[in-house]
């Protein structure tokens, strides 16, 4: 494997937008080539390598290919959109929409991302060692296709509507999340290992939530079902069992109506 | 203005007759000439390529209210489809809710010079108008909806033609509409009601008519009026199993009625988006296609006119005056739902939808648009529509022809399908072999639906003294190719003509054009009951006053007002 390594010299005046920070982008250039790929301040058009020192080369296929993107990324969105394979470690904080519809791959980010990472996802690796934005995993605006596949991981807390529209994959928080998780979700499972606040599962089909902390207000759809030992992500432990929500359309399968599930941690 | 002589090319017109013989077309003052006429013109080599009258689309949503609610509603629909500005091209955006500067440049593209707005919901003409101002190229005209109007029920529950005709002129002048558009008749109004009206016997609440009355009323008070369009009509029952049969009974309203108009037109009703109310079955398990019964009624009845509404198998808005349709198809897909109610004049709701190659019914509805054209005797009465963007985005008119044209492409799509035995059951379309010509493509595009709209002496052919709406494309006719070079040609025309001036060269846009606003002022005898009647309701019911209502100059600023006579 190759690795570009980026580093940020000039910051933009406005939000830099660089969805052309990929190794499917990069797969097959060389430093002054990866350095004309094109990038948006605004309206306008301006080229990598004028906000970014670039050495290194990239491996032949997207899948052969490191990006490591250093300095202050705070004002750069859309790091690894789209991305099909290859490594992205991101040393910073970054601004919106990082690992947004990436299909495959890997995106460490060793800092804090704002609002939209892993937007529409449907394959790979997001790894944040930081706290994420509102909207993680969560489908565009507008959207009813939210994350469907891969693994999000978050070592710290995650902001306001987490998987929204989530119909698959995986969202694991270590810390708290703000409100709003999992609305509309037909699939997909998020485990918050913090605390939550309020307004988990609204409108959810089906998918599964599981709170490790506290819950401030459980939504009124959902309801107590019973008590069960299990093993989440390393953790075992008794979960409180709800389904919800209530007031939603459920599928039947074999006679059964299935419903979204919420489990919370019964600590003594 | 400047003089061009488009020379060599293979003609399609329906007006002059000409079936792909190489001609020479000539343009000057905006108009088309004879060649004899040019002094110095700026020529054009067409040899090798096709020549037809740019197109007219009969029925498209493309401005308004309720397209702006799609807009609005579905930011998806705009992600990663942005152009930006560059040269004479504003920037554009949008799929299947184009901006209004993409629904321009992207029709021309297509070599269409002439869209029709296809239901303006008479409050917000003034949104309507706007939209229409800022579409460049296009001539356009917009048609207020009538058949859940308070006034019209009122009137027409004791057959009053002379007083709808009255309103109806009234109206026309007040949004600066072009003819008279019914939407599930009586249905809206009965939404409002938590109900609707399912067949043409169906009474509406509280007025106590039925949408009978309604069509026949609106079809007697249009010709009353002589306008240049006939009523333009989407029945009752759109989109559910087993519909054909309120269909072929809305037909049957038209018979024994015959045109008074002065603007060459033979129909009296213009039935829109067939493929959509061509239903067999009772469920959504068994529904199938009553194409074959639907067109033997077309086919024998020379009063009678009718659009697709092709499915193009695209993730696409749905939106319509028919609010109550837009319910139950929320409640079938679970996607998002808009949904407005319109004072005392209409209603609308607005619901995303996939058209899946891999669902059954959405293949059955596309082989159903296409027998509706395949079964066409006549095609200067059957027109290419999608009911944009309700079957599809307008951007696939092009893939259309490639289908009508084609059998190996028809052949290639039901390979497609996920469900092809099934679909080939329930239809009749793999039976079907013919092949439409161009010339034939020019009937149901051009010289068919400008007859329709009354408007034969300016657009839909080449003859001298029509506007010079010409679109040249990049394909031989008389060489074989392989179906999808039809789209690619069609869908990029290499220039483009409107009213005199190149919009399009070498397939660039090239100008913004001077688009105009066709709208139609109906004179009728003095009616104080009418003119009381409207005073009245804006009193008591509306939110605005009448002072407010009407749509005035600046909303159109290079307006084309179609004058009628109906003082007796």
């Amino acid at each position: 494997m190759e690795t570009v390594t980026l580093t940020i010299k000039n910051q933009p005046g406005l939000y830099l937008e660089a969805d052309t920070i990929t190794p499917d982008a990069f797969a097959g250039k060389k430093a002054e080539e990866i350095a004309g790929l094109p990038v948006y301040v605004g309206r306008d058009e301006h080229k990598l390598g004028e906000f970014f020192e670039i050495s290194g080369k990239a491996g032949a296929t997207a899948a052969e290919t490191k990006i490591v993107v250093k300095g202050d990324l705070s004002r750069v969105k859309y790091i690894g959109m789209k991305m099909t394979a290859g490594e992205i470690v991101v040393d910073g904080n970054a601004d919106m929409y990082v690992g947004a519809w990436m299909q495959g791959g890997k995106i460490t980010v060793n800092g804090n991302v704002d609002a939209f990472a892993g937007t529409g996802m449907k394959g790979g690796e997001l790894i944040i060692k930081g706290n994420a934005g509102n909207y993680l995993g969560a489908a565009y605006r507008g959207d009813w296709r939210g994350m469907s596949g891969g693994k999000i991981t978050v070592a710290g807390n995650a902001g306001s509507d987490l998987g929204t529209f989530m119909t698959g994959g995986e969202i694991v928080v270590g810390g708290d999340v703000d409100v709003h998780v999992a609305t509309h979700a037909e699939g997909g499972k998020i485990v918050i290992k913090g605390n939550a606040k309020s307004r988990l599962g609204g409108q959810m089909v089906e998918g599964e939530i599981y709170v490790f902390g506290n819950i401030d207000v459980m939504m009124p759809g959902f309801a107590y079902r019973e008590d069960v030992d299990i093993e989440v992500d390393g953790t075992k432990g008794r979960f409180a069992l709800y389904e919800g929500d209530l007031g939603e359309r459920h599928r039947k399968r074999k006679g059964q109506t299935i419903y979204a599930k919420l489990y919370q941690q019964i600590r003594a | 203005m400047a003089e061009y002589l488009i020379k060599n090319g293979f003609v399609f017109d329906p007006v002059l007759g000409i079936k792909g013989d190489a001609a020479d077309i000539a343009i000057k003052d905006g108009k088309i000439v004879e060649t004899t006429a040019l002094s110095s013109p700026k020529v054009i080599d067409a040899t090798g390529k096709t020549v037809m009258a740019g197109g007219v689309d009969v029925h498209s949503h493309v401005a308004g209210p309720k397209v702006n609610v799609g807009r609005n509603f579905r930011p998806e629909d705009k992600l990663f489809g942005y152009k930006a500005r560059s040269g004479i091209e504003r920037m554009q955006g949008g799929f299947s809710v184009p901006t209004t500067i993409r629904t321009g440049y992207n029709y021309a593209r297509m070599g269409y010079t002439t869209v029709m707005e296809a239901a303006m919901p008479p409050l917000y003409a003034r949104h309507t108008h706007e939209e229409m101002r800022d579409t460049p190229i296009l001539d356009q005209g917009a048609y207020p909806v009538f058949g859940n109007n308070w006034f019209v029920l009122e009137y027409l529950k004791n057959h009053e033609i002379e007083n709808t005709a009255a309103y109806i002129a009234w109206l026309l002048k007040a949004t600066k509409g072009y003819a008279v558009k019914v939407v599930n008749p009586g249905g809206t109004e009965a939404w409002a009601w938590g109900l609707n009206c399912e067949n043409v016997h169906d009474p509406v609440p509280y007025f106590d008519i039925t949408p009978a009355q309604i069509i026949k009323g609106l079809i007697e008070a249009n010709e009353y009026l002589g306008l240049p369009h006939s009523m333009h009509m989407h029945a009752n029952n759109l989109g559910n199993p087993g519909n054909y049969t309120t269909t072929l009974d809305s037909f049957k309203l038209s018979e024994g009625i015959k045109p008074n108009s002065k603007f060459g037109r033979d129909q009296v009703m213009h039935h829109t988006h067939v493929q959509f109310h061509s239903y067999g079955g009772d469920s959504w398990a068994n529904v199938e296609s009553k194409a074959k019964e639907i067109m033997a009624y077309v086919n024998s009845h020379d009063n009678l006119t009718i659009d697709m509404g092709q499915v193009t198998l695209d993730e696409t808005t749905t939106m319509t005056a028919d609010g109550p349709f837009e319910h139950h198809l929320t409640e079938l897909n679970h996607l998002k739902w808009a949904n407005v109610d319109v004072e005392l004049e209409t209603g609308s709701g607005v619901v995303p939808y996939v058209y899946s190659p891999g669902i059954k019914v959405c293949a059955i509805q596309w082989a159903i648009g296409l027998e509706l054209a395949l079964l066409a005797n006549d095609p200067m009465r059957v027109f290419m529509t999608t009911d944009h963007p309700n079957a599809g985005p307008f951007i696939r008119y092009p893939r259309i022809m490639k289908w009508l044209m084609s059998q190996e492409a028809r052949d290639q799509q039901f390979d497609a399908f996920k469900h092809k035995d099934k679909v080939i059951d329930a239809t009749n379309l793999a039976g079907i072999d013919r092949e439409l010509s161009l010339y034939e493509i020019a009937q149901m595009t051009r010289a068919g639906p400008a007859k329709a709209l009354g408007l034969a002496h300016m657009y839909g052919g080449l003859a001298p003294g029509l506007e010079a709406d010409v679109a040249i494309y990049d394909f031989n006719p008389n060489e074989p190719c392989a179906p999808d070079a039809i789209e690619t040609a069609f869908g990029n025309a290499e220039h483009l003509f409107k009213a005199g001036v190149q919009v399009i060269r070498d397939h660039e846009i090239a100008s913004n054009g001077n688009k105009r606003t066709l709208w139609v002022n109906a004179k009728v005898n003095e009616n104080p009951q009418v003119m009381r009647d409207v005073k009245e309701k804006f009193l008591r019911y509306y939110t605005v006053t009448f002072n407010n209502y009407e749509v005035t100059g600046h909303y159109l600023p290079n307006p084309y007002v179609i004058e009628v006579d109906a003082t007796q």
